[in-house]
């Protein structure tokens, strides 16, 4: 092909990828890597998605190790490196810690695009960039067409790599007017303003540490508390806990537990109405600037006329386990948007889905059960010779899917010593041949151990191993306990 | 904050369990990341399996499946998952979706925390539950 010529022209094609974020990436090299034919296209000019703008204040809340106590390309290394995308392809790993200038443990805005747009030139992904996805729909024999401004695709399934991306407006009156997190300004601009942050989530947050050495005095709000306790042992404390120690050293910060009711234009600044929510009174608030922190949503155009539901205020796409919007629908998403399938959310631990870390290894679960169940081909798997127990204990103790994706994907083994990694739901909620599953969970005071399900016909049956102090479960302990549940 | 604009704010809102809430408690409640959605026939709370929530029925109907029992169905409104929340312990029936079923989950973990923060919701609950026991004894 000759540089200058685009791939992937409109026509038909058994899978098509839309995007060319961090999903599409990897959603496509997985793909590749099982010999399944597909175009990938992008209303970008560049790899990268939301990363070649984001986050505006251009450092990072996950951290990647550039030295670590396993080897770069291998995947111990993946455990600490939160960033890159994977492959099975040495080569291909770890490149964003490659970018990092070590002034932090996360990565810059700017490391971690080069880091992506080195794995689609390195790999190569193909992808035909300026090419807008602008609406779809269902053919009598079922394949999907997509329209985009250079033609329409037809496909046997899609998949939406297309990121939780397009600001979203809590419905507050008067939020129309205020600015979003996407078009906050250069921190000195700020200098000696009073802002008003709607949202305590990442983007709010973001914005008040950034806003920390500038600002007069900065006042976060939203109806629910931020679990401190929890937030301070994830990789967002990198974000959070600067702002709260400034509030709890007086320093100007507040974070109210506030239901915004209305937001008002003054002549010289904003008027913020509203009423507490854990501590009850009205707040009735004159700030120089107002910024919405609130959010995202999955920019799905019209896909909802083909079914495609959606939870959390209509922003997320509503998945089954292997990340389809129902099953059979042969739409598939890839990226942060497979947040949207929640898991079992055992003790309230949710997935890693909306991070790459998490998301990385959907997109590989995601390519097998799509090329077995809707494309028919021959996926290969694993095959674990005799004893299983020693396997099932060096997975779950070094396995970086289940640890990222605790209680979400497990490895499971059949009786036949057939091996992959699964959704732990599809697991339990299918039959099929006896089976064993073990996943990493972790309970609501942060304890992290083993979890087994055993499959005997129809019935699951679920054993709890104990918790180790190096989380190192491959000594005689677990040994015993395993074996018992076997 | 009287306008209608936020659905599930509303929803909730026009449920008996939090009936006596003020709307500003009722944001604080709302969090969109506990929004489930379930498709006919999807198993929400398993048998014997543990760390489940605590579910509340927004829409749509779910079926409580014994063994060896009449399936006793859930509406709008209705909430299932408390005893093997409160208790720590796994449930003892599947709870699967009858219809299309949108539901409300709160997290095991944050289930006490609720309950003590908001009385009048614990003495909903409670009358709820005591509604059962009757219908058994009877």
């Amino acid at each position: 092909m000759a540089a200058n010529e685009r791939p992937f022209p409109p026509g038909d094609y058994p899978v098509v990828i839309v995007g060319s974020g961090p999903g599409g990436l990897q959603a496509s090299h997985c793909l590749a890597r099982l010999g399944v034919e597909h175009a990938v296209i992008s209303q970008d000019d560049s790899p990268g998605g939301m990363f070649c703008r984001c986050p505006i204040y251009q450092r990072l809340l996950s951290w990647s190790k550039p030295d670590a106590p396993a080897e770069p390309g291998t995947r111990a290394y993946e455990w600490y490196d939160h960033n890159s995308l994977v492959s099975d392809d040495p080569r291909h790993q770890a490149l964003v810690p490659t970018f990092m200038d070590r002034a932090y443990m996360v990565p810059s805005r700017e490391a971690m695009e080069r880091g992506l747009a080195t794995f689609a030139r390195q790999v190569p992904v193909p992808v035909r960039y300026g090419c807008r996805w602008e609406s779809t729909r269902r053919e009598d024999d079922g394949r999907l067409v997509l329209a985009t401004s250079d033609g329409e695709y037809r496909a046997q399934a899609a998949v939406f790599a297309i990121g939780v991306t397009t600001p979203w407006f809590s419905p507050i009156p008067g939020i129309e007017s205020v600015p979003h997190y996407v078009d906050t300004r250069a921190p000195s601009d700020y200098r000696g303003q009073r802002v008003f942050v709607i949202g305590k989530r990442n983007s709010g947050f973001e914005i008040a540490d950034g806003l920390l050495p500038w600002a007069r005095q900065v006042i976060l709000g939203s109806p629910r508390p931020v679990q401190t306790d929890v937030i301070a042992q994830a990789s967002v404390r990198v974000r959070y806990l600067q702002p709260f120690e400034d509030a709890s050293l007086g320093g100007g910060t507040l974070a109210l537990d506030l239901a915004v009711e209305r937001i008002e234009r003054l002549e010289r600044g904003w008027r913020v109405v509203g009423a507490g929510t854990t501590q009850p009174g009205p707040v009735d608030l004159e700030v120089d600037e107002v910024i919405a922190a609130t959010g995202f949503s999955t920019p799905l155009l019209d896909l909802g006329d083909l079914g495609v539901r959606t939870v959390a205020q209509g922003r997320i796409p509503a998945l089954t386990p292997f990340w389809e919007s129902e099953a059979g629908s042969g739409i598939f998403f890839a990226g942060n948007a497979t947040q949207g399938a929640p898991g079992l959310r055992k003790q309230g631990v949710g997935s890693a889905s909306p991070a790459v870390h998490g998301f990385r290894y959907n997109a590989r679960v995601m390519a097998r059960h799509l090329a077995g169940t809707k494309l028919g081909l021959d996926v290969p798997a694993e095959h674990v010779e005799g004893d299983p127990v020693p396997y099932l204990l060096e997975e779950v103790t070094t396995a970086p899917e289940l640890w990222t994706q605790k209680s979400y994907l497990a490895r499971a083994v059949s009786a036949d010593g057939e091996a992959d990694i699964v959704p732990l739901a599809h697991f339990l909620d299918t039959t099929g041949p006896d089976a064993v599953a073990i996943a990493v969970e972790m309970d609501a005071a942060g304890a992290t151990y083993p979890a087994v399900y055993v499959r005997r016909g129809n019935n699951v049956r679920e054993r709890l191993l104990p918790p180790h102090l190096l989380n190192d479960f491959r000594g005689p302990e677990h040994e015993r306990e395993l074996r018992a549940v076997l | 904050m009287t306008d209608a604009r936020d659905e599930l704010v509303r929803s909730l809102a026009g449920l008996a369990l939090f009936a006596d809430l003020r709307d500003p408690d009722l944001w604080a409640i709302a969090d969109p990341e506990n929004e489930r959605l379930f498709g006919e026939g999807e198993r929400v709370l398993r048998r014997s399996l543990s760390g489940g929530g605590f579910f509340v029925i927004l829409d749509g109907e779910a079926a409580v499946e014994i063994p060896d029992g009449e399936p006793r169905r859930l509406r709008r409104g209705d909430f299932f998952g408390e005893v093997s929340t409160l208790l720590a312990c796994k449930p003892t029936a599947d709870v699967v979706a009858y219809t299309a079923l949108h539901t409300l989950e709160i997290p095991g973990p944050q289930l006490e925390e609720l309950l003590l923060q908001y009385p009048q919701v614990t003495y909903r609950m409670l009358q709820t539950m005591a509604r059962r026991i009757r219908d058994l004894l009877q």
